[in-house]
């Protein structure tokens, strides 16, 4: 048999490749992202425009999207999985004696990731895909919704929990690839913390300045 | 009173075995599934036994009271196994395993079934090895040995502190497989009740289910009992709190005889108790002995003060300390067996030496061993083997690579750090030698009804070695009972499944559900243990460690009237459907009640000491156990006739014609 | 010490439960947990009201009969021990503990604080074992030399006691860490490698059927685990049946 079973650990690959994927989607977009700390606007609507115009990246844009509905569909099998398997709950349980917050609630920051998303994609994909984004093109459409202080604010939180949900997610993944031991583990979550910090840190970094400024 | 034939093959110690197997009836194997074989308990003995009859063809049903077989009480076995694979180039052999386990048993065990549980030996390592038994290794990836107590050599195989269990899961992983095929019908938490003996042969039980309460019938063409010892009699030992002697003693009642109930060991290193509410006693591993060093202070007053928590062991100089061990016996040392050690620590206690609160401990030092090893791995690390501190923290790694989960286990009970200050020891009930009489085939003297592991009386006499249970355990069911079985079974291969109709099953079931009923009506105001502890006290008290004609009289008048008190003042709660634990204590502990009874008998009857039997009355000038050959140079096999005190003593005369009959000296 | 218990009492499988309270006075701090309930249960049978029923048999941290969820932790609040193994020391004067069966759809309570754990057996029976039958002429033990390393680890997770405590602890009733533990024992020693595909396939599909959740890493199984068994093994696991799939036809 050379197609993988949905067994409960095939789930589990394929929530970390699609992971993965996305961990580094997170990155190349951030990359984009950066080019608005520049004084030469034209620079972020130029890369702008050719991550909306581009075939390869159009390609990918689908690919990306399947990664979100994979990464989606199967965290949510997972966790209705794993509801049912626990019938009856404990009357007293107290998981943070063995556990950290953000490992047990995956699908809490997953879920308030992908409300954010949403959002995100009627304000931002919305215009920049279809081009119909003010004037001064698309710089100006994001710089316009981050003087928006609550926008601002939604923004900001929502890569906070985007963090939480990848200091778990990033060394996570290794795991269940089984590309882990007690001497790995140490790296992947140094790295893991690591990256969230970037990720979050870098997009929060670009609203608030975009805000303030 | 008859002489007992053992079925002991003819010609040389050596060849007996091979050519026994040479002579005996196979059943062929298309014959093999026409056959079914009950065995009651799957720890060593009897899972082993269950897989391999399984793997030869035989329909197998297994029973446990537990909830898997992976539960059963060997899994507590720390220390190791024996082997006379001679790994270690010490002159080992298969007659000195056999040799020194005859010795060690104080020359009260049967001369052939020692040799061929030595032969068979070598064989058990290679099985569990190559069902992939994790055992300890050196960095050559060869099997590595240590040493235990009465023997010169070292010949123990191990898996750090967790022997048993890592053997037990290496038979259990065997079962498993044979489950999974359908060859073993598996009945988790089902207990037996009694034998069902049809046309005087063993065909069948009487089980009640523990989950339902279902009072259920089993036939089968033989029934193999490997359900372990009796050393619950005592209340506390190191036997998990379930281990029972209900199914060798039903088949006791129902005519298999019971050898030497009065040969229990007592282990010298376990956790001493620390208050009423005990219910159990912790072993810590006689491989501890390889590297600790027992003690006690020398002075009476110091004891005191350490007894009264005005002095710490620590405290005590090296010139006061009394390690009277190897003071006593300078050749074995503190590697003496079990029984010499156990009373060597009563003595000093008895005479006020002992530490604890209660007096009744020896320390268990291992600072002698953190500085020994702790040099040698200065030396192999080149660092200063002269800085002390360092050395010991060296030492320390060492010991707790070898020994760490022992080490956890004694804190985590008594709150105190071994690797800070010595461990206190006490001696305790851990092992019962005697058990049902079996001939050399391992059928008692009911055809079709095999008994293996503790659960027999055979191969340890009257004191068992230091990793040699479960070598036992494990050959009956892997490389013993699967052949001779067959010689029996031979017989059955046109007899067809038997009927679970017959009025002897109706006798049997009628008998389980009265004795069921009448605890559950009966109107007493006592729990189970509350009589259970009565007993245990009056055991320990009087058929302890140390017997004496006067106080085995008493014992006897008294466990009777406890009994009849138990049966008229026991309360025992809830219904016979769905799952009753006070039920199944009841049941075990009136067993319980009729084996004292015999056990305190057989040692009023054996006025000589041997092994872990010790009477006051025969000691040596020096005050070692003394032998009396010419009177009991005999098992006594007990059989039953309607009440424990009008048993019939039968004796199977041991004959030692390779071993040499001497006084057992350790010094 | 005084207390105050908060125990499951169920009557049996089809019986829907509840949380009783029981207070209980003169407990020694040198009582393991165990024997404190033994203490309750003769106080119960001496009022004639039924004793608690719960599983346990060795009382020495290693048949991984007893099964306790104590105070919302698998094994109770001390580390690297079984129940049996839990002193009363851990816990303070006047305190209430709550005490309840292991909870997972595949392990169904049988009465008060005992489940049933047969799922285990048949994950067990799927796979967790070596092909060889009982032989006098197996090959001699040491003809198999085995790295150190290797036999230690192999031993390492070759500990697991099968308690239950991972599934009874894991957010999601996983069995990963049981299942990982005899998988890896296996893989790791070449007596087990000839099977290893076979073997980690077949225990991964019962491990589904029974109704197991999966794993979701977050690592709660090894802290409450008694015997330690490491998160390497589901590492381990997740690895051999990764090329379990890719390489089977």
């Amino acid at each position: 048999m050379s197609v993988i079973r949905i067994t409960s650990i095939a789930k589990k690959f394929i929530m970390a490749l699609s992971g993965l994927f996305l961990i580094v989607f997170l990155l190349v977009h951030l990359g984009v992202n950066l080019l608005l700390l520049s004084n030469d606007h034209d620079l972020f609507n130029e890369a702008s425009h050719f991550m909306a115009s581009n075939p390869l990246i159009q390609i990918m844009q689908y690919v990306l999207a399947l990664g979100f509905l994979v990464h989606i569909l199967s965290g949510v099998a997972l966790t209705v999985q794993n509801y049912l398997a626990r019938p009856n709950r404990y009357a007293k349980n107290r998981p943070s004696e063995n556990a950290s917050l953000e490992s047990r609630t995956m699908i809490v920051s997953g879920g308030l990731v992908l409300l954010f998303l949403l959002l995100h994609m009627r304000n931002f994909f919305y215009y920049i895909k279809f081009g119909t984004g003010p004037e001064g093109g698309d710089y100006v459409l994001v710089t316009d919704l981050f003087d928006i202080w609550y926008y601002t604010a939604i923004y900001v939180v929502s890569f906070v929990i985007l963090g939480f949900h990848l200091n778990h997610g990033f060394q996570s993944s290794f795991q269940s690839l089984g590309a882990n031991n007690k001497f790995w583990e140490g790296i992947w979550k140094k790295a893991g913390t690591i990256y969230s910090v970037i990720i979050a840190g870098g997009f929060s970094v670009i609203a608030l300045y975009l805000f303030f400024n | 009173m008859s002489n007992l034939d053992a079925k002991i093959p003819e010609g040389p110690i050596a060849e007996k075995w091979t050519n026994h197997k040479n002579n005996i009836n196979l059943v062929n194997p298309a014959n093999k599934r026409l056959i079914d074989v009950i065995i009651i308990g799957t720890g060593l003995a009897g899972g082993s036994a269950a897989a391999s009859l399984a793997e030869m063809g035989y329909n197998v049903k297994a029973f446990a009271f537990q909830d898997s077989p992976r539960r059963a009480h060997s899994i507590a076995a720390q220390g190791g196994i024996n082997a006379s694979k001679n790994y270690q180039n010490d002159g080992d052999s298969d007659y000195r395993l056999f040799y020194d386990t005859v010795k060690g048993g104080d020359y009260r065990s049967r001369e052939a079934n020692v040799y061929r549980l030595a032969e068979v030996s070598g064989n058990i390592i290679d099985q569990c090895v190559a069902q992939g038994v994790p055992f300890a290794r050196d960095y050559g990836g060869l099997l590595d040995n240590r040493s235990f107590g009465g023997v010169l050599v070292s010949r123990t195989f191990y898996a750090r502190g967790q022997t048993g269990q890592q053997l037990l899961l290496g038979a259990y992983s065997a079962l498993s497989r044979q489950i999974g095929k359908g060859k073993v019908k598996m009945y988790n938490r089902h207990e037996m009740l009694d034998v069902v003996i049809v046309d005087g042969k063993a065909r069948g039980i009487i089980a009640r289910n523990l989950i339902t309460g279902e009072i259920q019938r089993h036939s089968a063409h033989a029934v193999v009992i490997a359900s372990g010892g009796y050393g619950n009699v005592f209340f506390l030992s190191t036997n998990a709190m379930g281990s029972n002697a209900t199914a060798a003693w039903k088949a006791h009642k129902r005519g298999a005889y019971f050898a030497n109930p009065c040969f229990t060991q007592i282990h010298p290193t376990c956790i001493p108790v620390s208050g009423d509410h005990q219910s159990k006693l912790t072993l810590m591993s006689e491989s501890l002995r390889n590297d600790g060093r027992i003690w006690v202070p020398l002075k009476l007053e110091d004891a005191k003060a350490i007894q009264q928590g005005n002095l710490k062991p620590t405290d005590i100089a090296e010139e006061n300390r009394d390690y009277f061990l190897e003071r006593r016996y300078p050749a074995f040392g503190n590697l003496v067996p079990r029984d010499v050690a156990s009373r060597a620590a009563k003595e000093r206690c008895d005479a006020g030496h002992g530490v604890n609160a209660t007096g009744e401990a020896v320390y268990l030092d291992f600072m002698d061993a953190f500085i020994r090893y702790g040099k040698e791995q200065a030396h192999v690390k080149g660092l200063d083997g002269e800085d002390k501190d360092l050395v010991i923290k060296l030492g320390k790694a060492v010991i707790e690579e070898k020994y760490g989960n022992l080490f956890q286990m004694y804190e985590k009970i008594i709150d105190e750090n071994p690797y800070e200050t010595p461990m206190m020891i006490y001696p305790a009930v851990h092992y019962t030698m005697g058990g049902i009489w079996v001939d050399y085939n391992l059928m008692t003297t009911v055809p079709g009804l095999y008994v293996l592991g503790e659960a027999n009386f055979s191969d340890h006499g009257a004191n068992r070695l230091g990793a040699s249970a479960l070598m036992q355990g494990l050959a009956d069911g892997y490389f013993v009972l699967p052949y001779t079985i067959g010689d029996f079974l031979a017989d059955d291969i046109r007899t067809g499944t038997i009927p679970i109709d017959s009025p002897e099953f109706d006798e049997a079931e009628k008998k389980v559900k009265d004795s069921i009923a009448t605890f559950l009506t009966n109107d007493g105001d006592n729990s189970v243990d509350h009589y259970h502890k009565l007993l245990g006290k009056i055991m320990w008290d009087k058929v302890g460690m140390a017997r004496n004609d006067k106080h085995l009289k008493e014992s006897i008048v008294e466990i009777k009237a406890l009994r009849e008190e138990f049966h008229k003042g026991v309360f025992v709660p809830g219904k016979d459907e769905g799952m009753n634990t006070e039920l199944e204590k009841a049941l075990r502990v009136s067993d319980f009640f009729e084996l004292a009874e015999l056990f305190a008998m057989d040692a009023l009857k054996r006025t000589e000491s041997c092994g872990g039997h010790y009477r006051e009355e025969s000691v040596t000038p020096e005050g070692e156990a003394l032998r009396d050959d010419e009177n009991f140079a005999y098992v006594s096999a007990w059989e039953y006739k309607g009440e424990p005190s009008e048993s019939v003593l039968h004796k199977e005369e041991l004959k030692f014609e390779f071993i040499e009959l001497k006084q057992r000296s350790y010094k | 010490m005084n207390l105050t218990l908060k125990i499951w009492r169920q009557n049996g499988p089809k019986d829907k439960g509840r949380m009783e309270t029981y207070p209980i006075s003169d407990v020694s701090p040198d009582m393991s947990f165990l024997e404190m309930l033994d203490v309750l249960n003769e106080s119960l049978v001496a009022k004639r009201e039924e004793p608690v029923a719960f599983d346990h048999d060795c009382r020495e941290g290693i048949c991984g009969t007893c099964s306790l969820h104590i105070n919302g932790e698998a094994h109770g609040p001390d580390r690297a021990i079984t129940t049996c193994q839990l002193h009363m020391r851990k816990f303070k004067e006047g305190e209430t503990i709550y005490i309840e069966p292991w909870r997972a759809k595949a392990f169904p309570v049988i009465k008060d604080l005992i489940v049933d754990r047969e799922a285990f057996e048949r994950i067990q029976q799927a796979g967790g074992f070596v092909s060889v039958n009982t032989s006098g002429n197996t090959q001699d033990a040491n003809n198999l030399p085995i790295p150190k390393v290797d036999a230690d680890l192999a031993f390492d997770a070759a500990a697991c006691i099968g308690c239950g405590a991972c599934v009874a602890t894991c957010k999601n009733a996983s069995a990963m860490l049981f299942v990982s533990a005899k998988v890896s024992q296996f893989a790791l020693l070449p007596q087990g490698k000839v099977e290893a595909k076979e073997r980690v396939l077949n225990m991964v599909h019962q491990m589904d059927l029974e109704g197991f959740g999966s794993c979701t890493n977050t690592g709660a199984c090894e802290v409450e685990c008694p015997k330690e068994i490491s998160l390497d093994n589901i590492a381990r696991l997740n690895r051999e049946y990764l090329c379990a799939t890719l390489s089977s036809e």
